[in-house]
């Protein structure tokens, strides 16, 4: 197998599996630190921590194709989650969404270098809606004039979903 | 006496960057209850609990005191997990109990950890979006080990509590107990079938307990000052206060601390400023997330209480089709629920039809595909319900969806089928004239559109 996690990474499964009874769990985790680490969750990566934490590989894959975060391949650096569900729809999410469209010109769900854009599930900030997160930042109250000052904001200080794993 | 607007428990340090910090949170009296529950016993706390009449607050309202009783007598090993997947949308209150006052949620968890025995190794699901939250609490973690409050010998006694932070990767699913302990155990996050509850058989197959944030966060005050003192700040069955979440068209949307009896009408018109913008009205209200029945402008006068919601005769029962009024068993009607406290005030210039179409769309995303009923039901629900939203309306499409609102209602594993089949229920009985309008117009432009044709077939 050509591909391997960094010490640090090998460190953290470790220290994770000592928590539960078996490796089984520490797979959610072991995903968020194979996006970290690859980029991307290929079929190589899916192998790696299967072979790493013993489990077949099925049930690596099944769990990696479960879950929405877990990406399959590789996607620009800031992921900006623009919520418009009901509550930020009332306050013009959709605007807001369209906005980044024409700005970043790509639909939602594509991605360029420096941004992957998602039409976004509640992300529990209704009371400022609409709201977007990047990564552990959230910008709240947002209107779709403020959409420049955002990416600006953005590509000098990204904010990547793999710096907290 | 039910406690007064301005009192609060849980969100006093809301907006004070520094109560994050360990020794600011020692300094406010935090870690005081710990070290008074850890000279009690066990049962005594779980009494007191009882006595609080505490309900849970992640949505389904149980009584927390009677959920820890469900634990079998001679169980040996006990899990604690706390719900920190907050996902029903309207709701934003346990991200912000995390961000602003992440110890006093440590210190609930702990305390309820040794009520009902959970030593040893325990965890927080947390949702895979919160980025910034679970920063947040690994950081106050690290600082309440460095302290003695978690880890081996808890201040100085034999109790050992460890708490692993467990991320989700976004599913909504997973925030419903069963998916969340599969998702805790490296599955796929699909709901279990129930019984066994996870009292009985839960995480790696031990009595486990499962409870919302903001319900462990509570259990702090009930052993610091009784559970008496905490049925009081309430009313009736319901003790404490009520954290509620408002958003949409009010004056000022936010997150709120506020006494159990205020009605939907005071908290929109005195608390949130009115409605948004200036001189529209109310036209529909969810109470409680958007799984659970809307009401509309007549029904404002009911408590934001769990009981109320459920009983208030006000509220008109939901049906399934004209005069069909759903039955959820027993003969028990459906009228709302408080649900997470998630309240989406919606005016008089909302198309409530697109309101719905856009609720619908999401069960159907994040149905776990498990069972028909659900993950064929909302997905018929979500097609239909647009096809109406954007003006190609069928005739029958409204007695459709209704049929389909209940056969999926009460058929699915899980309660992510009501979710979605309840608030369609609401709609249509509630405003069903918005439905009912848009299907004609619909037809009115297929027959338009046919004249059209048959003008120019004439001509030829």
């Amino acid at each position: 197998m050509s591909l391997d996690f960094s010490a640090d990474a090998k460190q953290k499964i470790e220290a994770l599996c000592e928590r539960y009874p078996s490796r089984q769990p520490v797979v959610m985790a072991a995903l968020h630190l194979g996006l970290k680490e690859f980029g991307a969750l290929t079929d190589d990566v899916l192998r790696l921590i299967a072979h790493t934490l013993d489990l077949p590989y099925p049930h690596v894959y099944g769990v990696a194709t479960f879950y929405v975060m877990y990406k399959r391949e590789p996607s620009g650096t800031n992921t900006l989650r623009v919520c418009t569900n009901i509550s930020c729809m009332l306050r013009g999410g959709y605007e807001v969404l369209e906005a980044f469209e024409r700005k970043l010109g790509i639909k939602r769900g594509q991605s360029t270098e420096d941004f992957h854009l998602v039409e976004e599930e509640c992300i529990a900030a209704c009371a400022n809606a609409p709201a977007i997160v990047c990564g552990t930042k959230y910008f709240l109250d947002v209107k779709p004039g403020d959409v420049d000052d955002i990416v600006a904001t953005l590509r000098a200080n990204p904010h990547p979903e793999s710096e907290v794993v | 006496m039910t406690c007064e607007v301005g009192f609060t428990l849980l969100t006093r340090n809301f907006g004070n960057e520094d109560a994050k910090k360990i020794e600011t949170y020692e300094k406010l009296g935090g870690y005081q209850p710990l070290r008074k529950a850890l000279r009690m016993k066990p049962e005594e706390i779980v009494a007191e609990v009882k006595a609080s009449n505490l309900r849970g607050r992640g949505g389904a309202g149980f009584p927390t005191g009677l959920k820890w009783s469900f634990l079998p007598r001679d169980a040996t090993e006990v899990y604690l997990v706390a719900n920190a997947d907050e996902s029903e949308p309207g709701t934003c209150k346990d991200r912000e109990l995390m961000y602003w006052d992440p110890h006093q949620f440590i210190e609930g968890f702990v305390i309820s950890a040794y009520a009902t025995g959970a030593a040893g190794h325990n965890y927080i699901y947390i949702r895979g979006e919160m980025m910034r939250e679970y920063a947040v609490m690994q950081q106050a973690i690290a600082e309440a080990y460095a302290r003695g409050y978690l880890g081996k010998n808890i201040l100085g006694t034999t109790f050992e509590c460890h708490i692993t932070m467990h991320r989700g990767a976004g599913a909504y699913i997973c925030g419903e107990e069963t998916a969340l302990l599969n998702s805790l155990e490296g599955l796929r996050g699909q709901p279990r079938l129930k019984p066994p509850f996870p009292a009985v058989k839960g995480l790696f197959g031990k009595p486990t307990i499962v409870n919302n944030v903001e319900t462990l966060c509570n259990v702090k005050y009930i052993v610091d000052q009784g559970g008496s003192w905490f049925a009081d700040l309430g009313v009736g069955r319901s003790g404490g206060t009520r954290i509620v979440c408002v958003s949409g068209h009010v004056q000022k949307p936010g997150v709120y601390e506020l006494p159990m009896n205020i009605t939907f009408r005071q908290l929109i018109d005195d608390i949130c400023g009115g409605v948004w913008p200036t001189g529209a009205s109310v036209k529909a209200v969810i109470p409680g997330g958007s799984s659970m029945p809307p009401l509309d402008e007549s029904e404002l006068d009911v408590p934001c209480e769990f009981d109320s919601l459920m009983t208030d005769e006000r509220i008109k029962p939901c049906e399934f089709g004209a005069g069909k009024v759903f039955d959820m068993g027993g003969g028990r009607v459906l009228r709302s629920m408080a649900g997470s406290g998630g309240i989406v005030v919606m005016n008089d210039r909302t198309d409530l039809v697109a309101a719905c179409s856009r609720i619908m769309d999401f069960y159907k995303h994040e149905s776990c595909g498990q069972c028909t009923p659900c993950r064929e039901g909302t997905g018929w629900l979500a097609k239909v319900c647009k096809r109406v939203a954007i003006g190609d309306g069928l005739p029958g499409d409204i007695e459709l969806l209704g049929s389909i609102a209940h056969g999926i209602a009460g058929n699915s594993i899980c309660a992510l089928g009501e979710a979605a089949a309840w608030p369609m229920m609401g709609f249509l009985t509630k405003f069903r004239a918005d439905f009912v309008r848009k299907v004609a117009d619909a037809q009115q432009k297929v027959a338009d559109a046919e004249a059209r044709v048959a003008g120019k077939q004439g001509a030829a």
